[in-house]
């Protein structure tokens, strides 16, 4: 990016516009989100209409399915609890897509900081000794970022040290993070107390569990942590100079460097924050539903959670809203292929369609408010 | 160790052999790549396009039970698929980057639908006419060479006869440079008359055919079946070694000659059935592998003007 650098620009990067801390709450969430949202919305009825076109063409009733898929997702209790555990990984992931993009890193490595995360708390959750809930809790949930965090760091050391590529590197860490695991719960970690031992580790301490906040459901205390961490992510973007130099970085480089950031250092802070996020949504995941570390904890939470950011523009209250949406898509997925059986991998060519006219009507108003 | 089980000219010719066939979906990904990035476009949608190719040259021979078909249908189906990344990369100047992720996307849910509607309910197994090893006369006797270079299938000669033919393209023709001289100074390109979004919808969809071919030779060459996860990172590495390759054709097969060894050595180790070694860190070795040679890698920049949008007003 070789923007030409005007004295606006310098003028900004060193002095942090200071507004009312309302102002950015009505700047992000009404002004600039009901356009974003409108054009995400948009995005969405073009995708769902692709999509039906192709389900027709599979002989199937795209009304049919589509209505299974609202049904399985929001007709019962059963099935919002089922979205609301479902968003809380995505809520994680995706409020770390949203800091490492604005910073201008490329974190695609959301699964394999999940599943390093999800070490992370199983080896607190499993191996330390009885205490009180809380404080294992909290071991556990710094356990998870810490994990998440390192296996982030290595991307964001090598970018910023030798100025490797980091989506190559996030996603071949994917993969690796991946046989990890599956070594791991097949091999040291492995549970050998029960009558047949399958690849899982032994259950975390009942201490370690995050406990179920609304009776009757699956809803666990995950969600509320992740609504929190939506807050205080927000908090660090739009009112913090750290949020602020990782944007600076990530919008203009060359004017950021202009005005004394460290842009380099910067886009490593904003990448390790991402991966520690992502690591929490693993440690939600063993300490919230499964109870234990097991191959395939991620069913592709860290791709589809690149979508979730990009839906919320970046905007880490909209990231809420944006994971309850695309969780529900998940759950409802599922209903519609047991229903009509359209396979659920489906939804990701509704995700992809949904990101392409995001970009596309994001684009195409940008000239039009140019031109 | 039983070393003696690894020195021998069957293991050795063999490791060395697959190597060279497991090589070859790298070597188209990050072939077509080389002309797509030179042109000053990032696509990491190679990925979902070798898919698009898997799936659709698997289909193709399917269908009409010839492999060539097959080819043909998995270039289509990744040209066109190269040219949604291109209208949004260069028509509307959208991030490349998230360009490319929305391809990958698009082509799992894509390729999964229609894998399960047309796959799905057969009850055996489908059958498509497969590329076979051609195994030279003469040539393909001598011991080790021959099972590296000369009995392969078809599509490892052609991916080795293009190397020095693109090699000539890029360097040696005026397109080549006309390409270069897009992805490095645009702005300049234009001034001398060469229009800048024309070439670079060339670079992106001979890029998107190449990794078409690509995905036909894990899909109908090295293996002979589909499975939704064939491509498992390939296009990817493609983008990698093009990146290790500096973005020369001659380079990028050495590179991905050495993934495609590592690939075959990880293979031929678990066949062996060393209880010592994890089989999930023998797995992992060609995505270690990538992240080291990434690291390594000195000298050779970008070029200039790669995933920057441009447009002739601004």
């Amino acid at each position: 990016m070789s923007k030409e650098i005007g004295d606006d620009d310098i003028v900004e990067a060193s002095n942090p516009p200071l507004k009312k801390w309302t102002s950015y709450i009505v700047d992000s969430l009404v002004v600039r989100d009901i356009k974003e949202l409108g054009s995400g919305l948009l995005a969405l009825i073009v995708a769902l209409l692709v999509m039906a076109v192709m389900i027709s063409a599979a002989k199937i009733n795209p009304l049919e399915a589509y209505l299974a898929l609202v049904k399985g997702s929001l007709g019962s209790l059963n099935g919002i609890s089922e979205t609301l555990v479902r968003a809380t990984p995505l809520i994680f992931i995706g409020l770390g897509i949203a800091i490492a993009f604005r910073g201008g890193m490329w974190n695609i490595g959301g699964d394999g900081q999940l599943y390093l995360g999800a070490l992370g708390a199983t080896i607190v959750g499993v191996y330390l000794p009885p205490m009180p809930p809380v404080i294992h809790i909290t071991i556990e949930l710094l356990s998870g970022f810490i994990f998440g965090a390192l296996w982030a760091a290595i991307p964001a050391y090598l970018k910023m040290r030798r100025g490797t590529n980091e989506i190559v590197v996030t996603i071949m860490l994917n993969y690796i993070a991946e046989f990890l695991i599956s070594y791991l719960v097949a091999g040291p970690m492995k549970d050998n107390t029960r009558l047949i031992p399958v690849p899982e580790s032994r259950q975390i301490a009942a201490s370690a569990v995050l406990p179920i906040f609304i009776p009757h459901t699956q809803i666990h205390a995950g969600f509320l942590i992740a609504i929190a961490a939506a807050f205080v992510v927000w908090l660090i973007i739009e009112r913090t100079v750290l949020g602020y130099e990782i944007k600076a970085g990530g919008e203009n480089a060359e004017a950021a460097r202009y005005g004394g950031i460290n842009v380099l250092r910067m886009g490593f802070v904003a990448m390790v924050i991402s991966g520690g996020l992502a690591g929490i949504a693993g440690m939600s995941e063993v300490a919230g539903v499964h109870y234990y570390l097991m191959d395939g904890i991620t069913p592709g939470y860290g791709f589809l959670a690149i979508a979730v950011a990009l839906f919320a523009g970046l905007n880490p209250l909209g990231v809420v809203l944006s994971a309850l949406f695309f969780g529900a898509l998940m759950v409802g997925a599922e209903s519609m292929q047991s229903a009509v059986g359209v396979p659920v991998a489906t939804i990701y060519l509704l995700e992809g369609l949904v990101i392409i006219f995001v970009l596309a009507r994001r684009v195409l108003s940008r000239h039009r408010r140019s031109g | 160790m039983p070393f003696e089980k690894i020195l021998t000219v069957a293991f050795i010719s063999g490791m060395l052999g697959a190597g060279m066939r497991l090589a070859m979906p790298i070597l188209y990904g990050a072939l077509g790549e080389i002309f797509t990035e030179r042109s000053g476009i990032l696509n990491i949608g190679v990925e979902g396009m070798m898919l698009v190719g898997a799936f659709f040259g698997f289909l193709g021979s399917y269908i009409s039970h010839s492999q060539w078909v097959g080819l043909l249908f998995a270039v289509i189906a990744a040209g066109l698929l190269s040219l949604l990344h291109a209208y949004l990369s260069i028509s509307l100047g959208a991030d490349q980057v998230i360009s490319g992720i929305a391809i990958n996307l698009l082509a799992l849910g894509l390729v999964t639908f229609l894998n399960r509607a047309i796959f799905g309910l057969l009850l055996l197994p489908p059958n498509a006419a497969a590329f076979q090893p051609i195994t030279i006369p003469v040539l393909g006797n001598i011991p080790i060479l021959g099972a590296f270079l000369f009995s392969q299938h078809a599509l490892v000669y052609i991916g080795l006869i293009l190397v020095p033919l693109l090699y000539i393209i890029l360097f040696k023709t005026t397109f080549g440079l006309r390409v270069s001289s897009v992805g490095e100074d645009p702005r300049g390109a234009e001034a001398v008359g060469i229009n800048v979004g024309r070439l670079r919808y060339i670079c992106v969809l001979i890029g998107g055919m190449f990794a078409g071919i690509g995905g036909v030779t894990l899909s109908l060459a090295n293996l002979n079946f589909f499975k939704e996860t064939i491509v498992s990172g390939r296009g990817y590495i493609a983008v990698a070694v093009v990146m290790f390759g500096r973005w020369n054709p001659v380079s990028v097969l050495g590179a991905a000659l050495v993934f495609g060894i590592v690939d075959a050595f990880q293979l031929y180790i678990q066949s062996l059935g060393f209880e010592a070694i994890p089989s999930q860190l023998l797995l992992s070795l060609p995505y270690i592998a990538t992240i080291l040679f990434l690291t390594l890698r000195v000298g050779g920049s970008s070029p200039s003007a790669l995933s920057v949008p441009y447009s002739k007003e601004s």
